[in-house]
């Protein structure tokens, strides 16, 4: 299915796709991250000039500027960070569900994070970041087999439709329940927006150093299935025939995927739709070879991330739009315009 | 002849009874509409004995009730029922004009249309009453036209429409969540109405409007329930009955559309109320005769009940919204699970 989102015959079509084309666009995404970084650390509600971005860089702190460029060099590395986890994870859920509108937003998987977040802090006093992360995860993955077991359940299985509405249901749920476990808790009710909305704003490296290991053991995951996640792109049958284990292969794929987006919402809160935009936006560019959208994904979904993190704080001077409503902005017209394109019967 | 009348005989006396039935079951219904409403007059952090309650509605002034009962509990009640009636009622016109559950107005963003427009006129523009209604009745009909305009291409799939929501609903979502971070005075207690609804702090005058909707938009179904019945047997059947169909689709839309966008501008959008009263209705009263009626009394006892239940029923107070969302969600994905296990259209 997502073979046929891109092209009508996808194997001609991405033999065409040389390396060396394929190169130059790891290349060219790679500039543009680079580029999307330096944004990042010069944009903000407070303009600063040249001289003091690179004074701060350097480590100097003299001064409102270079302080304030000082804060913003951890945020851009989450942004970075959040945007490469998620649209990596995106694409593994893509390829492991097949299914062309997978995103751990649309299919509940931060929500879950977040609720099982807010339980450990509200019930079981949860307060190490190490034990977050692992909560999130952990919440991920309930979610993540909850929602699939739901929504492949009779005839048909796993379609898009009721995949996204097991999602959506239970993301509705779940945020339900973030509130009635909050509401009651004065302590932590402030925090209720940060486990609704998600944003990298006010991020500082002790938030970001102990999900490291996470994200490294989720990309570590998912780059490794992405060679069995093109033999699952030809169904289930045909990839058992070419002897591959397909439940070992989704399983070790899917814990990728939970790692990254439980990691990652543990820090950030529920960012949506960044894991459904950009691999259909790499797919134009590196084809349907996992490989290759895997990495690729990695990369421009970090520099989706940055890009609406800038956009965010320059659309909303003197304040700043979080960067789960931009996202969210971006990605909900291009979930339609996939779902437009696509037959019914597909769907 | 011979073997058509005894059954023609067997027909009648079956269809009186159905009849009977539905009668007895909407009868039902509206009384424990009524002890519901009553519970609630009386019974609160104290007890207000039932006579001192009626002697206050009839304007009388009993010392240590009239505020109790006058002033928080009657706006309260009041705007509960109304709002439920406008929600079930708004909500099974949707689902059996598109001959899907799960095409309530919640679930393709109408609701979230009608609230993003209300929590914007009533934040940024500083607006209230009628006006937010007004602007909220507007922007639910132009979601619910995008939506539907998003959705159609060759014929409006039932799929995609609800797809589309789910997508339109995340938008408008964030854009509540970003009105509600440029507030002024950020109370948790208007964030929670916007999130998930809630009939805390209800007043007298909030009802007019309900009311006024619930006269207008839900007259306007009640005179299209007959094509709305006829809609159900599909769009070619009900034309061959003499429905206009594309006419009376619009004023559905619109009757639709004003009664939940006035609620949702007075409560918010109360979690799955629209969704949850059509099929409790349908499976209360079985397939005879219109959903209407029933429908609208099962989202009266919903935030009526729900509300009851949040404020004193749980070991802390909750918003209907949330007491509503908790409940109606697993009913939505064992709504999804049997679909799927019998095979069915979803």
């Amino acid at each position: 299915m997502i073979a046929s989102a891109t092209s009508p015959s996808p194997w001609r079509f991405s033999a065409r796709r040389t390396a060396r084309s394929r190169s130059l666009w790891l290349a060219a995404v790679t500039l543009l991250l680079v580029l999307l970084c330096g944004l990042s650390v010069s944009i903000g509600s407070r303009s600063v000039a040249w001289a003091d971005i690179f004074a701060a860089l350097g480590g100097r702190l003299d001064g409102v500027e270079q302080a304030a460029v000082a804060v913003r060099i951890p945020r851009t590395l989450l942004a970075l960070l959040a945007g490469a986890a998620l649209g990596l994870s995106g694409a593994v859920m893509q390829g492991v569900t097949r299914n062309p509108l997978a995103d751990p937003g649309i299919f509940g998987v931060n929500m879950g994070a977040s609720l099982a977040v807010v339980v450990g802090v509200a019930w079981f006093g949860i307060v190490s970041a190490q034990a977050y992360i692992w909560t999130a995860i952990f919440g991920a993955g309930c979610a993540a087999v909850f929602v699939y077991t739901i929504g492949s359940m009779g005839r048909g299985g796993a379609t898009p439709l009721k995949l996204a509405l097991a999602g959506a249901a239970t993301s509705v749920a779940f945020s339900s329940m973030v509130v009635a476990v909050v509401l009651p808790r004065s302590d932590i009710a402030g925090g209720i927006r940060s486990w609704q909305i998600g944003g990298v704003g006010g991020a500082t490296f002790d938030q970001i150093w102990p999900v490291l290991p996470f994200l490294a053991v989720g990309a570590a995951l998912s780059l490794v299935s992405a060679r069995k996640l093109n033999s699952l792109a030809l169904g289930d049958e045909l990839a058992a025939g070419l002897g591959e284990s397909v439940a070992l292969a989704r399983a070790v794929a899917s814990l990728g995927a939970v790692f990254l987006c439980g990691g990652i919402t543990a820090v950030c809160g529920p960012i949506g739709f960044v894991g459904l935009v950009v691999p259909h936006l790499c797919r134009l560019f590196v084809g349907v070879d996992h490989r290759w959208l895997l990495p690729f994904s990695t990369l421009a979904g970090g520099c989706l991330l940055l890009l609406a993190d800038v956009f965010g704080r320059i659309i909303a001077r003197p304040g700043e739009l979080e960067v789960g409503i931009v996202t969210a902005f971006v990605g909900a017209p291009f979930f339609i315009w996939i779902v437009r394109r696509q037959r019914v019967r597909e769907l | 002849m011979t073997t058509v009348e005894p059954i023609f005989h067997a027909v009648a006396p079956a269809r009186r009874r159905r009849a009977n039935r539905r009668v007895t079951i909407i009868a039902v219904m509206a009384t424990l509409v009524l002890a519901l409403f009553a519970l609630t007059l009386a019974l609160g952090q104290s007890y207000t004995p039932l006579g001192d309650v009626v002697r206050v509605l009839l304007g009388e002034d009993v010392a240590g009730a009239t505020f109790t009962v006058g002033q928080l509990r009657l706006p309260r009640a009041l705007v509960a029922v109304l709002a439920g009636l406008c929600f079930g009622l708004g909500g099974v016109a949707f689902q059996v004009m598109l001959r899907n559950p799960l095409a309530s107005p919640d679930i393709i963003g109408i609701s979230s249309g009608a609230s993003a427009a209300a929590v914007f006129a009533i934040v940024i523009l500083s607006l209230r009453g009628p006006a937010v209604s007004l602007i909220a009745v507007a922007a639910g009909l132009g979601v619910a036209l995008l939506i539907y305009g998003l959705a159609s291409r060759g014929g409006v799939a039932g799929t995609r429409l609800i797809l589309v929501g789910i997508a339109v609903s995340a938008m408008l979502e964030s854009i509540v969540a970003y009105v509600l971070s440029q507030a002024p005075a950020w109370t948790l207690q208007e964030a929670m109405r916007w999130l998930t609804g809630s009939v805390n702090g209800a007043q007298l005058g909030q009802a007019l409007p309900l009311l006024l909707a619930l006269c207008i938009f839900g007259g306007l179904l009640f005179s299209r329930a007959r094509d709305l019945e006829a809609l159900r047997l599909g769009d070619d059947m009900a034309a061959g009955l003499g429905v206009r169909v594309g006419r009376t689709r619009m004023i559905i839309i619109v009757a639709a559309v004003g009664l939940i966008a006035c609620a949702t501008a007075v409560t918010g959008p109360i979690a799955f109320v629209a969704f949850l009263s059509g099929p409790i209705a349908a499976r209360i009263v079985g397939n005879s005769g219109s959903l209407l009626l029933p429908a609208g009394l099962v989202g009266a006892v919903l935030v009526l009940a729900g509300d009851y239940a949040g404020q004193f029923l749980l070991p802390s107070r909750f918003p209907v919204g949330v007491v509503t969302g908790v409940l109606g969600a697993p009913y939505l994905l064992f709504l999804i699970v049997r679909a799927n296990r019998s095979g069915g259209s979803l």
